[in-house]
């Protein structure tokens, strides 16, 4: 079966669309359109997002402003647009050092096996045994608030979901024939982990940190929100939201709109993860 | 004339399990001259297979290691002695390896061409194109048709035949002078079969390379190989020319091998089988390991180890009580 599913993996476009078509189509879509959103964000957004404007402080919704504009005078849909960019980016990076690292470990962990093996997963038990949320929370103020904490604390928490995805396929892998010939064939361990089984191996994975960078945007969110990520002024969905919060009785598009940003960015991701878990036949 | 190719004297395997030491390979002899197909004949669990895992140091499980002998290639390098990275050298350089199941031996998410070049850089400093146009020349010579356009296909766009055609090409991209050849045809119909072993033979004419073929089907040793080792229990119980094993067997398990062969439409009822099971690792029996099963055996056999005598310069056997009349060539 993990043949015909790797197989699948690069060969995805050749295979009958099935039900995971749709939600594919819809996710890449809709992060497709952030993309392009936070490319253009200055072509798009109608105002400066940091400029306050004293005359249109708490508007509401209106031609001029469609999203409204804040306490401070400043347009919501402009902000949002240009919030884009960093929660983007804080779903990219905020995924991307966890995969390679908890790929790597994993490969170690899974091709080696023995005594490499079981250090290695005693160092995810450890990981695992903090709240997430409190051990991400603690790096970040250790470190200091900001988005490169974040990043930090996102890899060093993150990375045991994909260590432990590839060390099981690992498991499996390491004793395929395909691997025994690999090997008969001279190649080093280093060639046989990372060339012929990881190609194998990582698709879980790849689909897996679809649904992780839902999980790390509303992380992101979640600790601008705490006043421990992006710092004001600068446009993110989750600090528009802490700092709107206090006026929600009297403009509640502050919250509203960054709000929606966030749902629609995570849909994104989730969709596209559903649709290639389908398609490739990975279950998660 | 030039010192075999390969040589393996007394080569033995123990398995380390629960219930101490066992022996999965006794004291295994056997020479390989260039351009020579040897077929290694035997049951399941014979030790055939686990014989040449150990030449090219591949065994399956660290509870299994070398407990003695040798294996020089080229009158030189013993390789049971050789530090890993040497070792890699050898595989892949200088013996290749080809495997029973070519589905699931090929990488499935590298196209063939790929898996060909990577062999080859990996062993020689070529360049890219270069690799690519020695890698179409090999699928060319392993016959597949039009290998210019298939170089880029995957595993699974082949079909079984060609599969096991690009394994080949895949572990003679480096031109070794020795391929291990573990069951190459089983997976395959009779036909394709036909079309691997006619491709074997082929690539010993042109390459001069020395095969060692590891089958438990007659019919395909009577067809290509030059020499012959049956293994039983770990052990070879006879070994020789091709012509004098199927012809003039000696030793009570080859002969019943060679009876248990279907021929043709000439016999009607049963297959004739040799009654008994091959004797598991574990419960090994003294003597002769044949002789629960042999019809012929007697209390000696039962005690003592028949010795490996060459009662011919090339005809080794193992046996108290061989079948037929010995023609003296050597000593009885």
């Amino acid at each position: 079966m993990n043949i015909s599913r790797s197989v699948n993996a690069r060969f995805g476009w050749r295979l009958k669309f099935n039900s995971g078509v749709v939600p594919l189509i819809i996710g890449i879509s809709i992060l497709g359109g952030w993309l392009l959103v936070a490319i253009f964000a200055p072509l798009l957004a109608p105002y400066d997002p940091i400029f306050q404007d004293a005359a249109v402080r708490l508007k509401p919704p209106s031609m001029a402003h469609p999203f409204g504009t804040d306490n401070f005078g400043r347009d919501v849909l402009s902000r949002v647009i240009w919030g884009a960019r960093i929660d983007l980016q804080i779903a990219t990076f905020g995924v991307v050092f966890a995969f390679v690292i908890g790929t790597t470990v994993g490969s170690i962990a899974g091709y080696y096996g023995g005594w490499v093996d079981m250090v290695l997963m005693r160092l995810i038990d450890v990981v695992l045994a903090f709240p997430f949320l409190v051990l991400m929370l603690t790096i970040i103020v250790i470190l200091g608030p900001g988005l490169g904490s974040f990043y930090v604390a996102m890899a060093l928490v993150g990375w045991v979901s994909y260590a432990r995805l590839i060390r099981a396929q690992f498991l499996v892998l390491k004793n395929s024939d395909f691997a025994i010939a690999a090997v008969s064939l001279g190649y080093s361990h280093k060639r046989v982990m990372f060339r012929h089984l990881l190609p194998n191996a990582i698709l879980g994975s790849i689909v897996f940190s679809m649904s992780d960078a839902v999980l790390v945007l509303l992380n992101g969110a979640a600790i601008s929100y705490l006043g421990l990520g992006v710092q004001p002024p600068t446009a993110e969905w989750g600090t528009m939201i802490a700092e709107g919060q206090g006026f929600i009785t009297i403009g509640w598009w502050i919250t509203t709109f960054p709000g929606l940003a966030i749902v629609l960015l995570a849909m994104g991701f989730s969709m596209l993860a559903d649709g290639l878990g389908e398609i490739l036949g990975v279950r998660q | 004339m030039s010192p075999p190719v390969l040589s393996v004297r007394d080569l033995s395997v123990i398995a380390k399990t629960d219930q101490g030491p066992q022996t999965l390979v006794d004291r295994v002899s056997f020479e390989l001259n260039r351009g020579e197909i040897l077929g290694l004949v035997g049951e399941s669990g014979s030790g055939k297979s686990m014989t040449c895992r150990a030449i090219i140091g591949l065994l399956p499980s660290s509870r299994i290691s070398i407990s003695g002998g040798s294996v020089i290639l080229r009158g030189k390098s013993d390789l049971t002695h050789l530090e890993e990275s040497d070792m890699r050298k050898v595989r892949g350089g200088d013996i290749g390896m080809i495997f029973q199941n070519p589905s699931s031996h090929l990488d499935p998410v590298m196209s063939i061409g790929g898996q060909i070049t990577e062999s080859i850089r990996y062993h020689h400093q070529v360049n890219r194109a270069e690799a690519r146009n020695r890698a179409i020349e090999i699928l060319h010579q392993v016959g597949i048709s039009d290998p210019a356009q298939r170089i880029d296909d995957y595993p699974h766009e082949f079909s079984g035949g060609m599969r096991q055609r690009a394994m080949i090409a895949v572990a003679l991209a480096c031109n070794p002078e020795i391929l291990i050849a573990d069951e190459p045809t089983t997976a395959l119909d009779v036909t394709v079969q036909a079309q691997i072993l006619r491709l074997l033979m082929d690539l010993r004419e042109k390459r001069e390379l020395s095969i060692i073929l590891i089958t438990h089907d007659l019919g395909v040793v009577a067809q290509v190989c030059d020499t012959v080792a049956v293994m039983y229990g770990g052990r070879i119980c006879e070994r020789g020319p091709k012509r004098e094993i199927i012809l003039d067997a000696h030793h009570p398990y080859t002969t019943g091998l060679i009876d248990c062969q279907p021929s043709g439409g000439s016999h009607r009822g049963l297959v004739k089988t040799i009654a008994g099971q091959p004797p598991s690792q574990g419960s090994m029996p003294t003597g002769c390991a044949f002789h629960p099963r042999c019809a012929h055996a007697t209390k000696e056999c039962a005690q003592t180890e028949p010795a490996a005598v060459d009662y011919q310069p090339n005809h080794m056997l193992a046996c108290h009580h061989p079948i037929g009349e010995i023609n003296e060539g050597g000593r009885a």
